[in-house]
């Protein structure tokens, strides 16, 4: 299971390390964990945009979007 | 490419802020002036005596709007959340430049939208050189920068720049005597506060929502290949565009263009340094103020810091002006690039956002 912390992180970090570690995915699920509401959307597209089903779940910090593994 | 999703609210959101910027202009803001997030919060920086340019003071409500809207369109979606602590400091130097940048240039990214829109060609030269200042940004983007992570911070502490927000209009209204307002220069041109300020509550409502950001624009499609934002700042300039040439505020050229210069190398270099502060950032300076609205205290810092940068561009002789950029100005875009430089260097390491579990 390959995780992404990007809490906290300042635009466009979140979407940078996610597409950093999805560059090395061989599958067996993806999450990635974000604070902010501009993270969520434009990690979600991110991968929505290569062809995976990102879920989102709200996380007392922020939101977890996931993609199960194969 | 670009994601559906939410490209039709940054369109008109574009659409929304080249049409009003137009309107406000006509109604009594600056030449090419509709809206300028760095130059409004440098009358208010005026007009609240923190420095002494007597032709650029005045609280412009349009900031307070854009504060407001956005304050009040997140708390209404749930995206109110104070954070803050991501090397804040470092953000307030950051921001100062970044006005250090625009006031040289004359314009911040979306001024600069709005010249191009009225055949400004100085502003085709400081799109070129914010161009390269975002590219150099996104290169310490791509290394390693971070500022690093900001943290929840007390929910009193979301509400302070919206209070300020509030407070700002009262002063504009009261007129109490240490309040200063211009009598000549652009600081006098002003549109009706009433106007200026649903125009600013309107765009701090859609920019909040569309995270509509210009340096994102240029960014985005350098980093990551999608044209979302970009599409956003075109529709600003298309609609500006259409606007300038319905009331015949056309006029393509160089010379004698209003509140503007054609010192080529500075207009280059000063919005340079506004691209390149706005990426390490994370956010134009508009964004900044949305940000700061929706509690963001790194991005309150910001504009704080921009408030401050104005003060400073004034009061050591940095500001350019119709004339051109005098040799102090000249000097803090060099000092700022090099000082952004040192900073992006000094916060640049490999990333260890990614752990990979069995």
């Amino acid at each position: 299971m390959t995780m992404v912390d990007a809490r906290g992180l300042s635009c466009p970090e979140p979407v940078l390390l996610t597409k950093q570690a999805l560059a090395d995915y061989a599958g067996g699920g993806f999450s990635v964990a974000v604070s902010s509401a501009t993270a969520r959307e434009n990690v979600a597209a991110l991968l929505t945009g290569k062809g995976l089903t990102p879920t989102i779940s709200e996380e007392p910090d922020g939101w977890l979007i996931t993609v199960a593994g194969t | 490419m670009f994601h559906r999703k939410g490209l039709f609210l940054l369109l008109m959101t574009g659409v929304v802020i080249g049409i009003v910027a137009i309107l406000l202009m006509t109604m009594g803001n600056p030449a090419n002036m509709g809206i300028c997030v760095a130059c409004f919060l440098r009358d208010t920086a005026g007009a609240l005596g923190l420095d002494r340019a007597a032709n650029v003071q005045y609280i412009r409500p349009e900031i307070s709007g854009f504060l407001l809207g956005a304050f009040v369109l997140a708390a209404g979606s749930g995206e109110f959340r104070p954070t803050g602590g991501s090397a804040p400091l470092l953000r307030f130097v950051i921001a100062m430049f970044i006005m250090l940048g625009a006031l040289v240039f004359l314009g911040c990214p979306l001024r600069m939208v709005l010249r191009l829109a009225a055949g400004d060609l100085n502003a085709l030269v400081g799109l070129a050189g914010f161009i390269a200042g975002i590219g150099g940004g996104s290169a310490f983007l791509n290394r390693g920068f971070s500022l690093g992570r900001a943290m929840e911070q007390p929910k009193s502490s979301g509400w302070v720049m919206p209070a300020v927000a509030v407070l700002l209009l009262v002063f504009l209204v009261v007129r109490p005597a240490y309040i200063h307002f211009s009598e000549t220069g652009p600081g006098a041109a002003h549109a009706p506060v009433g106007i200026a300020l649903v125009a600013g509550l309107v765009i701090g409502a859609l920019a909040q929502r569309s995270r509509m950001c210009m340096a994102g624009g240029v960014r985005d499609v350098m980093l990551i290949g999608n044209y979302n934002l970009l599409f956003g700042y075109g529709a600003v300039f298309v609609a500006a565009l259409v606007g300038n040439l319905a009331i015949g505020n056309f006029n393509p050229g160089f010379a004698g263009q209003p509140i503007a210069h054609s010192d080529f190398v500075w207009n280059f270099l000063g919005m340079a340094l506004v691209g390149y502060g706005s990426v390490l950032l994370g956010g134009c300076p508009l964004r900044q103020v949305i940000m700061a609205g929706e509690g963001n205290a790194d991005a309150g810092i910001s504009v704080v810091g921009m408030l401050i940068g104005a003060a400073v561009a004034h009061n050591f002789g940095i500001a350019a002006s119709p004339a051109g950029a005098p040799v102090n100005g000249q000097v803090a875009v060099v000092a700022g690039l090099v000082v952004l430089t040192a900073i992006a260097f000094a916060n640049t390491r490999k990333r260890k956002g990614t752990m990979v579990t069995a």
